[in-house]
């Protein structure tokens, strides 16, 4: 599914009024099938950018459209099914505690799923060949009928990220796949995803803190910076002054990468210091 | 810059607040009682502590004899029917009233406010369950008593109809009090509303749901005494009869089955709750 946006803004719905848009004027355009990772420091609307994406967040102003529909001039029903069409990880992974993970992870294939099969798969598991297949990818196979809160955060969030490989969409749009990962889990499952994204032309976008694993894994970065789109660039052009731009300020957040070259960099300005009176 | 220091505090600066604000709670009580006769003292007045001792002593000996345990036995089970019958019957009532009226569940408040039509309808839901539950269910037995004639049936319709409006409006609390993330992921996917509760609302908030059902059949059960004054038969018109004919011992030995039944209760609500929880 591609995705275009013209100009959108966005703000939070719990946003205080008079506080700056998170997204402004962000114009974009992301073809069927392509692997995109979207960076930047807290606070630059990665997430709402998602979300905008998702049709989680109508945008207050500009034009989206998604597969050729605008969809929010569409009827409820039809947005609800473009909605089925598309896959939407939050960060926190959103699992209730108390299922079993093989319930939890066939929850992704509600959307293409009769009220009545799904009510069934409650009480027998829908497809479990699918469902350990699925976390078979994340290397969680072994966890299949274990429940949920039992669970450390990492293996919750790989979780989340196999009910995608369910999900019956063509678009996957991931939020901060790696927060509770360590290393070497973090880049299993970002292959993972990318190579089964790959495999079946869906498109896929994901906000990263990780800008290593996004140079690596992705061939197009976009950076935002306070709402806005700083750079939208191949990997390889992505260059270690960009990303300076890019995190001025938030260096502690950029990891990964880039530190040899940092020291060239003119000195960042220095921090305001808290005084303690 | 040298630290400013302060003397240390002789009192908590809010004292004169909670002072002020226990004596306007005694003005504010002190009305209520003379409204309501409130003078506990006249309980151990020579007069009423005989009148009391003696009604209390007639308790004893309990009635044993084999045709009137017989007779408990019998109108035990059929208070028990008329409760379960009852709060069956309250579930079919509440249930698509919840589910009518829970907010999480509404696909158009999940970007931002809630359409103007589904607000309605779920206010209009809410003020049926106001109206349900704000009847006395011993009205509403009186009302049935003279529809379908003495009997359970006036009982158990009575209780479907009060309960209904109560276990509709609680669910409908205990649902948006829980954490909504994992119904809202899934809406936000695609999938339908009653998938949405049977996947994501329902296993978060099982445990509550039951333990609270099992309280309000424990409920049911004490109702069930009240209804049978009036005429709707089981343990409760036993009960009255006795009392009307000063059987101390038959009293005594209902109230202990009742006893056994709040119990009962109360650890299969226990059970319940581990199970799930």
């Amino acid at each position: 599914m591609d995705i275009e946006l013209q100009d959108i803004s966005a703000r939070h719905p719990a946003a205080r009024t008079g506080a700056a848009p998170a997204l402004r004027a962000v114009g974009l355009r992301i073809a069927t099938g392509e692997q995109v990772a979207v960076i930047g420091p807290s606070g630059a609307g990665k997430t709402t950018l998602l979300q905008v994406m998702a049709c989680a967040l109508p945008p207050s102003g500009g034009r989206l459209q998604l597969g050729g529909q605008a969809p929010w001039a569409l009827p409820r029903a039809a947005l609800q099914r473009l909605r089925g069409r598309l896959f939407l990880a939050p960060q926190v992974p959103p699992l209730p505690p108390r299922q079993r993970v093989v319930t939890a992870v066939l929850a992704g294939r509600l959307p293409a799923m009769g009220l009545w099969a799904s009510l069934r798969s409650l009480v027998y598991p829908d497809d479990i060949p699918a469902a350990h297949a699925a976390l078979e990818c994340f290397g969680l196979g072994d966890k299949l009928f274990d429940r949920v809160d039992r669970l450390s955060g990492g293996e919750r969030q790989r979780v989340g990220l196999a009910r995608a490989l369910l999900a019956p969409a063509r678009l996957w749009l991931v939020d901060e796949p790696l927060s509770a990962l360590d290393p070497t889990h973090a880049r299993q499952a970002l292959a993972t995803l990318v190579d089964c994204a790959r495999a079946q032309g869906i498109t896929l976008v994901s906000t990263l803190h990780q800008v290593d694993m996004a140079l690596a894994h992705f061939p197009r970065i976009i950076g935002l910076r306070a709402g806005t789109v700083v750079f939208d660039l191949p990997a390889a052009e992505v260059t270690h002054e960009r990303l300076a731009q890019l995190y001025a300020q938030f260096e502690h957040e950029l990891r990964g990468d880039a530190p040899d070259s940092m020291a060239d960099l003119p000195e960042p300005p220095a921090p305001v210091a808290l005084q303690c009176r | 810059m040298p630290l400013k220091h302060v003397p240390p505090p002789a009192r908590d600066p809010a004292w004169r607040g909670h002072l002020g604000g226990a004596l306007a709670l005694l003005v504010l009580l002190w009305p209520l009682g003379v409204a309501t006769e409130f003078r506990p003292w006249t309980l151990f007045e020579p007069q009423s502590l005989q009148v009391s001792g003696r009604f209390l002593g007639s308790f004893w000996p309990l009635a044993l004899d084999g045709e009137f345990l017989a007779l408990v036995a019998r109108e035990t089970w059929r208070t028990v029917a008329m409760a379960t019958a009852g709060v069956a019957l309250a579930l079919v009532i509440a249930i698509p009233l919840t589910l009518l009226s829970t907010r999480v569940l509404s696909l158009s408040a999940l970007s931002g406010r809630m359409a103007a039509g589904p607000y309605a309808l779920r206010q209009a839901v809410r003020w049926l369950m106001v109206v349900l539950r704000s009847i006395p269910e011993l009205v509403w037995a009186l009302v049935f008593v003279r529809v379908v004639g003495l009997g359970p049936t006036a009982g158990v319709l009575a209780i479907a109809l009060t309960y209904g409006g109560m276990l509709g409006k609680v669910y409908g609390e205990i649902l948006e009090s829980g954490d909504a993330h994992a119904t809202e992921a899934l809406l936000r996917n695609g999938a339908g509303r009653l998938q949405g509760f049977a996947h994501g609302l329902l296993p978060t908030s099982a445990a509550e749901l039951t333990s609270y059902t099992v309280y309000r059949w424990e409920c049911a059960v004490r109702s069930s005494v009240v209804l049978g004054f009036v005429g709707a038969g089981g343990l409760g018109q036993q009960l009255d009869s006795a009392m009307k004919m000063f059987n101390g011992g038959e009293v005594a030995s209902m109230l202990l089955v009742f006893m056994a039944l709040v119990a009962l209760a109360d650890r299969t609500s226990a059970w319940l709750r581990k199970a799930l929880g």
